[in-house]
């Protein structure tokens, strides 16, 4: 490396230490942009597909009051995915090189959204474990070291604490009703709770990069840390519902004030990665259809703006107006 | 169609209430003013954040380089006077 680049490096890693925010247009390694770029279209592309599972239970929701509940959650999900997309602009990239990345299967999302969301009970999982696990993530990224992606999270967080209270809310409920309902949330729960525990990525040993990533501080807390804190926030709520955690190996340790629990089944974890999950192929062809079905409109929507401004430059070059304003 | 052209980006800033000046909210795209407004209400003032709303194309925005911002602002740092801590006055007056 050059001495220039080096000092440059020094400098910007200096400012990282102290605390300083960076800014899209201050210098920047060209690997802390590209994480960047990486890990801000990754998050935006799974809010994107989130919406997925979710909009497959829209028009079976057992009440007005879930139907418009979810629908206001799903609407907040592209909102979050716009936020992000827009943070992820301001480096540089734009958003149809974005778009064409997630369609040609380069870009990755969470794999959560490559399983089936089965029953009604799944609306409250979700809510509950996946929005919940995404908050554990996304509260150490308000403290992030690059300012836009900071603030796109502090504005998702505030509005995401609702999308995991409506979901507890509805387990809550079906573990209230029948012993069929609760049944329902207890097979929703076996289903979700080891694909929610595997949304925090490999085990801090496996990861490529976690560690640079904390060097830059765009990481603050490693995935084994924050997987942790998940599952000791969220098992006295499975035991407030009354429901069964299914992990064997689940248990408090007093010694290490945390839970214990049991290996996750790295092997599924990366094979969902890989596209052989139970719903990649179903996910990214809904995509790619709303993408290329859309286009008309976008294009039409572009073609009418342009018809618009050139009549009014036309207007301009020769005042209609002209005899009304005499008059 | 091959050479599509994409909606511009744009900017968005938000008076959360009268009283306060409009602050910068995000951005995104739209393929005119109209629909960057409509744009934004959707996305940045679905909760009430807001009681307006201004849009401006990106490309429109000029901005200080950071890699002059030493220079740019450096005429303010010498200037002491300008701070009123700088003057030196009896403790009998007092509020001042």
């Amino acid at each position: 490396m050059d001495p220039k680049q080096k000092a440059l490096e020094a400098q910007f890693q200096a400012r990282i230490d102290a605390d300083e925010k960076i800014e899209p247009k201050d210098w920047m390694p060209d690997a802390y942009r590209k994480t960047l770029i990486r890990q801000i279209s990754q998050h935006a592309h799974s809010e994107v597909v989130g919406m997925l599972p979710e909009g497959n239970w829209v028009t079976r929701a057992p009440s007005l009051r879930r139907k418009v509940a979810l629908l206001a959650k799903i609407q907040d999900e592209a909102g979050h995915g716009l936020y992000l997309y827009g943070a992820a602009e301001t480096l540089g990239i734009d958003r149809e090189t974005l778009l064409e990345e997630l369609h040609a299967g380069a870009a990755k999302y969470s794999s959560i959204f490559n399983y089936p969301s089965l029953s009604w009970a799944d609306m409250g999982a979700i809510g509950w474990l996946v929005d919940g696990a995404a908050i554990m993530n996304q509260v150490m990224l308000t403290r992030t070291s690059y300012g836009p992606y900071a603030r796109a999270m502090v504005r998702i967080c505030k509005e995401e604490s609702f999308h995991q209270r409506q979901g507890y809310e509805i387990l809550l409920t079906l573990c209230r009703g029948t012993e069929a309902q609760k049944q329902m949330a207890q097979d929703s729960l076996n289903r979700w709770w080891w694909p929610a525990l595997m949304m925090f990525g490999p085990s801090d040993g496996a990861s490529t990069h976690t560690e640079q990533s904390m060097r830059w501080r765009i990481k603050r807390k490693t995935n084994d840390e924050l997987r942790q804190q998940f599952i000791d926030a969220t098992v006295p709520q499975a035991d407030y519902l009354g429901l069964t955690v299914p992990d064997p190996a689940l248990k408090w340790n007093d010694e290490r004030d945390h839970y214990d629990f049991g290996e996750i089944d790295w092997a599924e974890f990366w094979n969902v990665v890989k596209g052989n999950g139970p719903c990649n192929r179903e996910r990214l062809q809904a995509r790619v259809k709303a993408h290329e079905q859309g286009a008309w409109v976008r294009e039409a929507a572009m073609a009418y703006a342009e018809k618009r401004q050139q009549r009014q430059e036309e207007r301009n070059i020769n005042p209609r107006g002209l005899k009304n304003l005499a008059g | 169609m091959t050479d599509k052209k994409n909606w511009p980006l744009w900017e968005v800033f938000i008076r959360s209430k009268n009283g306060l000046s409009h602050k910068h909210a995000g951005s995104l795209h739209a393929a005119d003013a109209e629909m960057a407004i409509e744009n934004a209400r959707d996305v940045y003032t679905r909760r009430s954040e807001g009681v307006s709303i201004w849009v401006v194309e990106s490309r429109y925005i000029t901005a200080s380089s950071p890699n002059q911002a030493a220079s740019l602002f450096d005429p303010a740092d010498d200037k002491v006077y300008r701070h009123p801590t700088f003057y030196n006055l009896p403790d009998e007056v007092k509020h001042m």
